[in-house]
């Protein structure tokens, strides 16, 4: 599914990336955990192809296509989702309006007949309830008044309606509180399968404990410092990371 | 300095321009060498204006001829649709009279609409009697090679209501002026504004609201969108007398650049000469937010897709404002084909 080697990226003239690899097969979830500053976030907006954060060495490719080549919405259109630690509000423009616009562009985009708005309302309604989020609140702007936990909610269902195949979480954890996270976790756990594929960028060991990774990487310095089984977690939990920045140093 | 006077007299020399503060961003004196012809009569097909489903009563002004007077007596009701064409090159200038008795009330459906590289002006004296209420909205779809100048002059009375919206697309130069004798005594006044302009085009929306009595209300939002070479022009003036204690008037710009070409040039002036009022004012311009473009592009929106999703929610928020449904639609129409990606 994900391959990257040994990827480097400069963000604002400073290398925050030097020479990751990771490799993530179908079916898996894997988690990379690592302190404030190794370059996660980074990690995730290289894969998306965000403005300002330049690869200057290395590959990255899903199911062997080069994504570095790609513009963001051709990434979309593959199936690449990211959601955002910090989900953006969009004033004026309401929740319902926004993903149906991305759900079609997407189709459009690989030459899929659009969605109609009855068909739309109807996958809207049943994945807003399986998340729990009030439909009303769909009709509302994007994001804008929403709490820390609504905004997560938003991007999982998302998620759900976009059903994408390579799925990036970005500190999904930070903000919930645990019957939050359960209702998060249950709506990423649903999206498993041996089809998709998911990264699930964590500095704390808990959301781990609802999303249970098959892998989990270290990373540190701008590049995977550890892999391994789901104890690593653990371990990270109980012993910290201060042993792998020094290695990374 | 007027238009009106300078086409009446066909002398350059009474054009408003750099030198008079109210003109100086939108110089027609600069930019007319000389006066056009007076235009012609135009007895061809016009085809139907923007509103032209909205109501069975319309008055239609063609190279400034044709009256345009609308009276709307006391307590009763009317919608009008009135339009302002100009074709071919010459000058016209036109006055309209609007007039709405006690407890009258008036929905107008205004239009400029034009083909060719004319010199037109417009003056308007529009009057509301106590507890009148008058939606206005008006859509100016001009050419881009016309220069069209629109100037209201209104007079509220107490308990008095006016709505209204102005959106435009801009002209080879443009304004639309709003001037709004404003008497308190719980009249209350929206005055909004929407500008989407693209290539060379220029549209200036000029307002000065005159609060001379108690318990005032004026809410003003305007907002625009500059892409290509074009240029926005905000004036927004309100002026609260001695006297006039209690008003309550809000101001609102907010321009989006999406080029380095455009340009917006914004004066919001709030001039306060009364105790205990609640004036407030807020003006911003700048780009359209790049996190959101990223946001909805990692969505799957194309860069264009996005682009057109954020800059009509950014003047959808004005366009909801309209009370009249069909009249909301047009406007939106209007916009969404405007900044379609």
């Amino acid at each position: 599914m994900l391959t990257v080697s040994d990827l480097h990226a400069i963000v604002d003239g400073k290398e925050i990336l030097k020479g990751l690899s990771l490799e993530v097969p179908a079916g898996e979830v894997h988690a990379v955990m690592g302190p404030n500053g190794a370059g996660k976030s980074t990690l995730s907006y290289v894969l998306t192809g965000r403005d300002g954060y330049e690869v200057t060495q290395g590959t990255a490719t899903l199911d062997g296509e080069d994504l570095l080549a790609l513009t963001p919405d051709e990434r979309a259109a593959r199936g690449v989702f990211l959601s955002f630690q910090y989900p953006l509000e969009i004033p004026g423009v309401p929740a319902l309006t926004f993903i149906r616009t991305a759900l079609n562009a997407q189709r459009r985009a690989r030459g899929e007949d659009e969605v109609s708005a009855p068909a739309f309302l109807k996958l809207a309604r049943e994945k807003a309830a399986a998340l729990k989020i009030d439909f009303e609140m769909l009709k509302r702007a994007l994001n804008v008044g929403f709490s820390g936990g609504e905004k997560k909610r938003m991007e999982i269902l998302q998620m759900a309606i976009l059903s994408p195949r390579f799925l990036i979480l970005d500190e999904t954890d930070s903000g919930l509180d645990i019957d939050a996270l359960r209702i998060v976790a249950g709506g990423v756990n649903a999206l498993r399968g041996p089809d998709r594929a998911m990264l699930v960028i964590t500095h704390y060991q808990r959301l781990l404990d609802y999303i249970k990774p098959d892998r989990v990487h270290v990373l540190a310095g701008g590049r995977i410092v550890a892999s391994g089984g789901p104890e690593l977690a653990h371990e990270l939990e109980a012993k910290g990371y201060e042993r792998y920045e020094k290695a990374a140093a | 300095m007027s238009l009106a006077a300078a086409i009446r007299d066909r002398d350059v020399a009474e054009l408003p321009g750099k030198r008079d503060e109210d003109w100086r961003w939108t110089d027609l004196r600069g930019l007319i060498r000389a006066l056009p012809e007076p235009s012609a009569a135009f007895s061809g097909e016009l085809g139907d204006g923007p509103f032209a489903a909205l109501a069975a009563r319309a008055i239609t002004v063609v190279n400034g001829r044709g009256d345009a007077t609308v009276e709307v007596p006391a307590g009763e009701e009317a919608d009008v649709v009135l339009r302002f064409v100009s074709r071919g090159d010459g000058a016209h200038a036109t006055a309209a009279r609007i007039v709405l008795g006690p407890g009258a009330r008036l929905r107008l459906f205004e239009s400029y609409e034009g083909e060719g590289g004319y010199l037109a002006q417009a003056t308007l004296t529009v009057t509301l009697a106590e507890g009148a209420r008058l939606e206005r909205v008006v859509l100016a779809v001009d050419s881009g090679d016309g220069v069209s100048v629109s100037e209201a002059d209104v007079t509220l009375a107490p308990g008095s209501h006016l709505a209204q919206t102005v959106l435009t697309s801009g002209g080879r130069r443009q304004r639309l002026e709003t001037r709004v004798a404003h008497p308190g005594g719980h009249a209350r006044l929206r005055l909004d504004g929407v500008y989407v302009l693209a290539e060379k085009r220029h549209a200036d929306l000029t307002t000065v609201v005159a609060h001379g009595g108690v318990d005032g209300v004026t809410e003003q939002l305007t907002k625009g969108v500059v892409r290509d070479q074009a240029r926005g022009v905000f004036q927004g003036r309100i002026v609260v007398a001695e006297g006039a204690d209690r008003t309550d008037a809000k101001m609102g710009h907010h321009a989006l650049i999406l080029s380095d070409r455009a340009e917006v040039d914004a004066k919001p002036e709030l001039e306060i000469y009364a105790d205990d009022v609640a004036c407030a004012h807020g003006n911003t311009v700048g780009a359209l937010d790049e996190d959101a473009l990223f946001y909805g592009r990692q969505r799957g929106m194309t860069e264009a897709q996005a682009r057109a999703l954020l800059t009509q929610a950014f003047v959808g928020e004005v366009i909801e404002r309209i009370d009249h449904a069909e009249a909301r639609e047009v406007a939106r129409a209007w916009a969404a084909e405007r900044l379609r990606d």
